[in-house]
């Protein structure tokens, strides 16, 4: 799938990975072969008060991902996810979203297997 | 009348007051636990059990032979308690309040109501005291509408039971604080007069005044800490009906689930006095707005 979204604190390449999915301030949207590359903003899932995470997977399914790249996934977005059959790659924070993007690209990330933070 | 027994902190007392005033009170009540997440009332009451009833909520069903996938009722729901994902229809039971849009817009009618359970609603009697009580069921995140559930039964059985009731209400000030007290003629906040109890006390009067109903205070552990909360009811005429004094007895009383009133015939007499001035209270005025309020 050559069409990723990676949670990102802001619209470049080098801004961070947002740790969280649901609560993140954007998606990076990167189509990998030509390298082009779109932010959507998650605002209006931000100042949600519950289903965020819902919220958020509605969003980049939209966008015909097919994988996002994350730092954490709580339980109802991963099954919202899963449903949209976008594959997760997790633990991503505390690079750039380049680095991840770089990282995926060598084939080290692992498709995930379930949510890695409890939901409220 | 309808009294709603309420606090901003936690601990300060409401069950305490909710049962005392419930053995002094001269005729028929109804007695209702609505702190639902952690009901207490019962154990100070005592009451024989007569009968219970599971609550439940509506909750959307999908039939998914009949859904076209178009997300109409996915955009309308705003707690994300249905998603509709490509050729999926997720629901998320546990998110749902239960206000029934999805099932109106779905223009296939492929939704029916399925249900959720939010608890328990028992009952009972101890003397001429009708006793109520909500218990929300474990993993229940929303208390408010078991809540309501309860208000309705208590409805129901004011008519029949004098027209009296104590409520009391759960800690805070927030959705389960003010769902207990809006429907009461009455606030009657708990306090204690230590630094924590005063600015909790403060956050449930700025929560609840605004609903125009007669506010009152009871100060327990009076003697311990300083006066700030008395210069607030003072300054926001605010009348303290009744103060109960930081004594050994009591908590002992407490401690062995015990009313108060037991403890002498002092204390006694100052809830009979505080039920008499709850009565002046919620009676209308001249005005139309309550005696002392």
């Amino acid at each position: 799938m050559s069409i990723i979204a990676v949670t990102s604190e802001g619209p470049s390449l080098d801004d961070q990975v947002d740790p969280r999915f649901g609560r993140a301030a954007g998606f990076l949207v990167v189509d990998l072969e030509t390298m082009d590359t779109r932010y959507i903003s998650n605002g209006q899932s931000q100042v949600m008060a519950q289903g965020a995470g819902i919220q958020a997977a509605e969003i980049i399914a939209r966008e015909g991902v097919g994988w996002v790249l994350t730092g954490y996934v709580g339980p109802k977005a991963f099954k919202a996810l899963s449903a949209a059959g976008i594959k997760v790659g997790q633990n991503l924070e505390g690079l750039t979203v380049r680095q991840a993007m770089e990282r995926f690209k060598s084939g080290s990330i692992e498709s995930a297997q379930g949510a890695n933070r409890t939901g409220r | 009348m309808i009294v709603a027994v309420a606090s901003g902190k936690g601990g300060t007392g409401k069950t305490t007051v909710t049962a005392s005033l419930a053995t002094v009170w001269d005729g028929p009540l109804v007695a209702v636990d609505l702190d639902v997440e952690e009901p207490n009332l019962h154990l100070f009451l005592q009451p024989a059990i007569s009968g219970s009833q599971t609550a439940h909520m509506p909750v959307p069903l999908v039939d998914e032979s009949r859904c076209t996938y178009c997300g109409a009722c996915s955009d309308l729901c705003q707690f994300k308690a249905i998603s509709v994902m490509g050729q999926l229809v997720l629901t998320f039971p546990e998110m749902c309040h239960g206000c029934g849009g999805c099932l109106a817009v779905c223009p296939e009618k492929a939704l029916s109501p399925g249900q959720r359970e939010l608890g328990e609603i028992s009952w009972g009697r101890v003397g001429q005291v009708v006793f109520l009580s909500g218990r929300l069921r474990i993993g229940e995140a929303m208390s408010p509408p078991l809540m309501r559930r309860v208000k309705a039964k208590l409805e129901q059985m004011l008519p029949a039971n004098g027209g009296d009731a104590i409520i009391d209400a759960p800690p805070g000030v927030s959705c389960p604080a003010v769902n207990a007290v809006i429907d009461s003629d009455v606030v009657l906040l708990v306090t204690e007069p230590t630094p924590f109890g005063f600015y909790d006390f403060q956050l449930a009067w700025e929560a609840f005044s605004p609903l125009g109903k007669p506010l009152a205070a009871v100060i327990n552990r009076a003697g311990l800490g300083h006066d700030a909360v008395y210069r607030f009811c003072r300054e926001k005429g605010l009348p303290i009906l009744a103060e109960i004094p930081y004594d050994r007895s009591i908590a002992e009383a407490y401690a062995r689930g015990r009313i108060i009133t037991e403890v002498s015939a002092g204390l006694r007499e100052n809830f009979i006095s505080l039920r008499d001035k709850l009565r002046d209270l919620a009676r209308p005025g001249p005005s139309g707005k309550a005696v002392h309020a």
